[in-house]
């Protein structure tokens, strides 16, 4: 059953953006966009938490699921080591205060729908060593961490980004605790941190560093000035530390990951919310050097939103649309870019965690997705790769955030309501393609 | 106000707080639309909160008392205060709704006049309930 209890006390649905229209397709590089709705009241509904009680999230025939490790605390994003050994980044950040009753009451209503453990703030390392899809080995790292979220691992060197911070620690294939103090690469905006999630992805060579940083708003309510080095990707010198913004726009960058063979980095974003149950789409993109792509301004290209003031006519005639739509309010929160051993049938895409809806009447997201993609550009609709995770009534067993495609023919999904990282693999071991065919699986982040 | 000669002191000092903040919160509507300093919104989301609580009560109050002083004097003008006050209430409730969207959305022309109305029916209740028809008049 849903929360309906909460909401209807404030609101009928007359008064309220309710998003009882229609859901519609809002796939692919030309989604429709349907007119904002404002009404009185955002729709808030969120999937109310259950346990998964024995059951998996389902899976495509001829692929197996398996909890690769449970009990963790908020499990994020996942890293696959060279000797592949899994780290997970546990935790939970931001401080943004209330500045509005309704920021209390929507905080109320978003902590429904989350787990009630409370977050690591560590790194757990995972080894399945026997390969039967079941870490033997469940250790922590790194501890004392401040809300890691992006990892990265470049030649010896592991880059954690805390909500506040970009680290380097030392670390040799093998290892299961890291002890040294690590360096500061860079200081990451934390300032209030409405959005707390830093995003990591290592560029192929490993000298460049990128950090998605999200708004500090939903569309600029904690005013201008909270929003200076918000919404957008900083390019980081791995060496000196000198960042600047790489693409600017991006509302909350959630994921990073570059694209194999091409050097291309792309992005999962997620939009705006309280325009209705069929605005914004969450996307991924391409992210173009120096882009501008519409926040808090514009959305979509240049549909300018009315709610930004003072506006701004030349940043919105800047905004560029990005590339593939996926719905609006799923929730994209992880991004991988798959390879030939995760079989015929996804071979070529990229994976993406869509973490659930919590402002529209009918659920969003709560799966993971693949997004195929032909000729290095996406195509088509999203095909559900994981789902289930909601139940038949409507509760939530899991929510997916982090994605990542372990080379040897895995996804890895971290599952933060119920505290699993899962693991979904090929029943039959796929064949490995001809050496020509083979390209060496990039740092993934 | 009852059928007693003088106010309750308690039910005039809360009956103070609506006219107060929905007044003030209809003057920081006015300087968010000049500024577009989304901290004077915030303002008026506290200020209307602030005044539906206390609001809350004295609508309460003074239904309580309309019930309990049926008969007495002054039942045209005690129910004109309570109709006063529900409305104001509503009115408010609304705008504080409308208030709680995001940025610009949250003020616009349709906020500052629900503030506007908000605020002069606050003004009413408390004129209504303070003046006093029987003054010089024989008290009950």
């Amino acid at each position: 059953m849903r929360i309906r209890r909460i909401v209807p006390l404030l609101l009928t649905c007359a008064l309220a953006a309710c998003g009882s229209s229609a859901d519609v397709a809002q796939y692919g590089a030309n989604p429709t966009l349907p007119k904002p709705q404002t009404g009185l009241l955002p729709a808030m509904e969120i999937a109310e938490p259950t346990a998964w009680e024995g059951a998996k999230p389902t899976v495509p025939a001829g692929y197996t699921i398996t909890p690769l490790a449970t009990g963790l605390k908020i499990p994020r994003q996942t890293l696959v080591l060279p000797n592949g050994d899994v780290l997970v980044a546990e935790g939970t950040g931001g401080s943004a205060p209330a500045l509005r009753p309704k920021d209390i009451i929507a905080g109320y209503i978003k902590a429904v729908g989350k787990t009630k453990v409370k977050g690591g703030n560590r790194i757990t390392l995972l080894r399945d060593a026997d390969g039967d899809g079941r870490a033997e080995l469940k250790t922590v790292l790194l501890s004392g961490l401040n809300a890691p979220y992006g990892l990265a691992y470049v030649n010896g060197s592991l880059y954690v980004a805390n909500q506040d911070s970009l680290m380097r620690y030392p670390y040799a294939d093998g290892q299961t605790r890291i002890t040294a103090p690590g360096a500061k690469v860079a200081d990451l905006p934390a300032h209030i941190n409405h959005h707390w999630t830093k995003a990591l992805a290592a560029s192929p060579d490993g000298n460049r560093l990128y950090v998605g940083i999200g708004s500090n708003s939903n569309i600029t309510e904690r005013g201008m000035a909270a929003e200076l080095d918000r919404a957008m990707i900083w390019e980081i010198d791995a060496a000196t530390g000198a960042h600047r913004p790489y693409a600017t726009g991006l509302r909350n960058p959630t994921a990073l990951a570059f694209q194999p063979g091409t050097g291309q980095l792309w992005s999962a974003v997620n939009e705006r919310d309280e325009l209705g149950a069929n605005l914004v789409p969450d996307y991924i993109t391409a992210v173009r050097q120096g882009a501008f792509y519409g926040w808090p301004y514009s959305y979509w290209g240049q549909n300018v939103d009315p709610r930004v003031r003072p506006q701004d006519s030349k940043k919105v005639a800047a905004a560029i649309a990005p590339d593939y739509g996926l719905g609006s309010h799923v929730a994209a929160l992880g991004l991988a870019f798959s390879n030939p051993a995760m079989g015929p049938d996804f071979a070529d895409g990229a994976f993406v965690g869509e973490h659930g809806s919590w402002n529209r009447r009918n659920f969003a997201g709560y799966k993971v997705v693949f997004v195929r993609f032909v000729n290095g550009r996406p195509t088509g609709k999203p095909v559900d790769f994981a789902t289930g995770f909601l139940n038949e009534g409507g509760k939530a067993r899991g929510r997916p955030v982090g994605v990542t495609v372990d080379p040897r023919g895995a996804l890895l999904v971290a599952d933060d309501l119920s505290n699993t990282v899962w693991r979904i693999a090929p029943a039959q071991p796929v064949s490995p393609p001809s050496p020509a065919a083979t390209a060496s699986p990039p740092p993934q982040g | 106000m009852t059928a007693a000669s003088h106010p309750n002191p308690i039910h005039a000092i809360l009956l103070a707080f609506p006219i107060g903040l929905f007044t003030a919160a209809a003057v920081t509507d006015i300087t968010y639309l000049n500024t577009a300093q989304i901290q004077w919104s915030n303002f008026s989301s506290w200020l209307l909160a602030g005044g539906l609580f206390f609001g809350g009560l004295v609508l309460l109050w003074a239904i309580i008392d309309l019930a309990r002083w049926r008969t007495a004097s002054g039942r045209n003008r005690r129910t004109l205060y309570v109709l006063l006050l529900a409305v104001m209430w509503v009115t408010g409730f609304i705008d504080a709704l409308l208030h709680s969207r995001d940025a610009w959305y949250s003020v616009t022309a349709t906020g500052l006049v629900l503030s506007i109305v908000t605020a002069l029916l606050a003004l009413a209740a408390g004129w209504v309930f303070h003046a006093d028809p029987y003054a010089g008049k024989e008290r009950i």
